[in-house]
């Protein structure tokens, strides 16, 4: 009796044809992220998003597995609301994140209802939700990379990014 | 006592060919026989005199897989090589008498001799086990066949014969694994789907790294890889074919929700997942071929890293609903949950073994990362490794040996895989081409 091998079904060769999204990147393509691009402006022009980024703060931490916005948190967001009211032009996609200690898929529930936690508050403080997207990274995208908890807790964040689009 | 199955299996990849005439019987002493159980083992102690090459084409490949089917056994840590220097007869032709006296005197418990011919740009590959004490062979002399380009799987296939004749378990070696391939720093990591042998030989991408892509699984069958990539901008689960890499998402979601975590049905038909919504996160379960989503669980906790057991009647997973994550098993068409984790700590990514007898997880207690089992119902907890970071176990289709991932502490930490025995015993650094993480083994391809 003689024997095969299946038709070489572990051989690849078929050409990879993949979407054109960065992995750091992933914005939609009618949008432009300007945190990406340098197009910042100036922090001391308080309609720029170097403004939104440095002044009012683009970033919230949380406690271990928590997505609770404690009193510094929530003053960061009422200053997010007033300035997403007041330059209705952009857009913001909101990015839940986790440190390392935890499981993959498990953080990437948790970034998920971290991103969530900010997006309703801003809805709450008057930011129409359709000018909101969220995304969870997990622990993916950490920015700290010491394993140390002065690091971790950079990285349980979540961050408020603007891209200038069809702002309502 | 030894079991003997019927040897011939009729297989899609790889048949087995004719049976070999049995050299004659002597008395028996008592069947070989190696029982894998928790207890420390001994070694037993093997021989593979180099295969023998029946023409000039053949001989490179007899060499390599003698050294294959060395390393396959060597790797379980069950098994350990006496090596040819020591060797006292040598082998000359496939059915010479074996000596048993010789292989006696170096205390060679088990004896494999082999042959390989080159034919026609195909190979055959001819091998016996002796059970050198009792001085008979153990089971039928069988013969593989196969394109040259094959020789690996074939060495695969003998190891595999030889492990199960010994152990009465099932082989593992004719298996791969597909896991994610990173690179780069860690505040700045891509990720590849890629595939390899279970022995890190024969790596294969199947991305490239432009879009994020982790934890995949594979199809019951070996056929297809259910995965969780961001290429739409959002972590969706696509399902890919692994013989032409071509994907298509699992179905459409809606905008602004996630899903991710995916494993098939025992049955290879259905897929569950998890979808967060709204920043909620349960399970869901929608049929391969489309149709409507069943949702398993509706908590306001998460609820993710679902496992079926192989009969497909139940299902375990992970939630947070007592705050912390803890592993609960359900009714596979839904139901009340059942709570099985019972230690300190926090419990994640269940899965269930293919044999059904244990659930694998990672425990996360105090700072450190554990791998464990534990029986279906939570019993017989135990911790078989501690790291800084491990996760994300991964069965052998045997249910005796897993795989996972384990990071390095640190600015320069890295991912690795490694793999245990389910005694915790044979803790090992499985070969990848670089950073590696999130296994996931496929069932024999034989």
């Amino acid at each position: 009796m003689t024997l095969r091998f299946r038709a070489s079904a572990l051989i690849l060769t078929a050409a990879l044809a993949l979407s054109a999204c960065a992995q750091g990147g992933l914005r939609g393509d009618d949008t432009v992220n300007l945190n990406a691009q340098g197009g910042l402006g100036a922090a001391s022009d308080p309609t720029s998003v170097a403004y939104f980024n440095q002044v009012v703060g683009d970033r919230v931490l949380f406690a271990v597995d928590q997505s609770t916005l404690d009193a510094q948190a929530q003053a960061t967001l009422d200053g997010q609301a007033q300035w997403l009211l007041s330059n209705a032009e952009y857009r913001v996609q909101i990015e839940g994140h986790a440190d390392e200690q935890g499981t993959r898929e498990y953080n990437i529930a948790l970034g998920a209802r971290r991103a969530a936690a900010v997006r309703d508050y801003l809805v709450s403080r008057g930011v129409p939700a359709n000018r909101l997207t969220t995304i969870s990274y997990g622990k993916e995208r950490p920015i700290e990379i010491c394993s140390e908890e002065s690091c971790y807790r950079q990285n349980r964040r979540a961050v408020t990014v603007l891209s200038f689009g069809t702002g309502v | 006592m030894l079991t003997r199955r019927s040897l011939i299996r009729s297989t899609a990849a790889l048949t087995l060919a004719s049976s070999l005439p049995l050299v004659p019987a002597r008395a028996q002493t008592g069947p070989l026989r190696l029982e894998i159980t928790e207890g420390v083992i001994e070694p037993l102690p093997f021989a593979v005199p180099r295969f023998i090459a029946r023409n000039g084409g053949a001989a490179d490949a007899a060499a390599d897989i003698t050294r294959v089917i060395a390393a396959d056994l060597r790797g379980t840590g069950l098994f350990r090589q006496i090596p040819e220097s020591a060797h006292i007869s040598s082998v000359t032709a496939f059915d010479a008498p074996v000596q048993y006296n010789d292989w006696q005197a170096i205390n060679a418990q088990a004896l494999i001799v082999g042959e390989v011919e080159e034919s026609g740009g195909r190979l055959i590959v001819r091998f016996r086990l002796f059970d050198v004490f009792s001085q008979q062979p153990l089971g039928e002399g069988l013969q593989f066949v196969g394109p040259r380009e094959g020789w690996r799987r074939m060495a695969h296939n003998v190891a595999d014969q030889v492990y199960e004749r010994i152990t009465g378990e099932g082989g593992y070696f004719d298996t791969r694994v597909v896991f994610i391939h990173e690179e780069g720093p860690k505040n700045a990591r891509l990720k590849r789907l890629a595939i390899m042998d279970y022995d890190g030989a024969n790596v294969q991408f199947l991305t490239d790294s432009r879009s994020l892509v982790l934890a995949p699984r594979f199809s019951p069958t070996g056929d297809r890889i259910i995965y969780t990539s961001y290429e739409s901008g959002q972590p969706r689960v696509y399902l890919m074919d692994v013989a032409t890499v071509t994907r298509r998402p699992l179905e459409a979601i809606s905008a602004g929700d996630m899903s991710f975590s995916p494993r098939f049905t025992p049955d290879g038909g259905s897929v569950v997942f998890s979808m967060a919504q709204g920043g909620n996160t349960d399970i869901f379960r929608v049929s391969v071929g489309g149709g409507a989503r069943t949702q398993l669980t509706s908590a306001p906790s998460i609820e993710t890293a679902p496992s079926f057991s192989p009969d497909g009647s139940q299902m375990v997973f992970e939630s947070d609903r007592t705050g912390g994550q803890q592993i609960y098993v359900m009714p596979a068409g839904g139901g009340e949950p059942q709570r099985i984790s019972r230690g300190t700590g926090r419990y994640g990514t269940p899965v269930w073994s293919p044999r059904g007898d244990y659930i694998a997880f990672t425990k996360q207690e105090a700072g450190r990362f554990h791998i464990g089992v534990m029986r279906t119902n939570g019993s017989e907890e135990r911790l078989l490794t501690a790291s800084f970071l491990d996760e994300g176990p991964t069965w052998a289709p045997n249910g005796r040996v897993l795989m996972f991932t384990r990071e390095t502490a640190g600015a320069d930490g890295a991912p690795a895989v490694y793999s245990v025995d389910i005694s915790g015993r044979n803790l090992q650094r499985v070969a990848t081409p670089g950073m590696a993480s999130d296994p996931s083994w496929s069932p024999r391809l034989t």
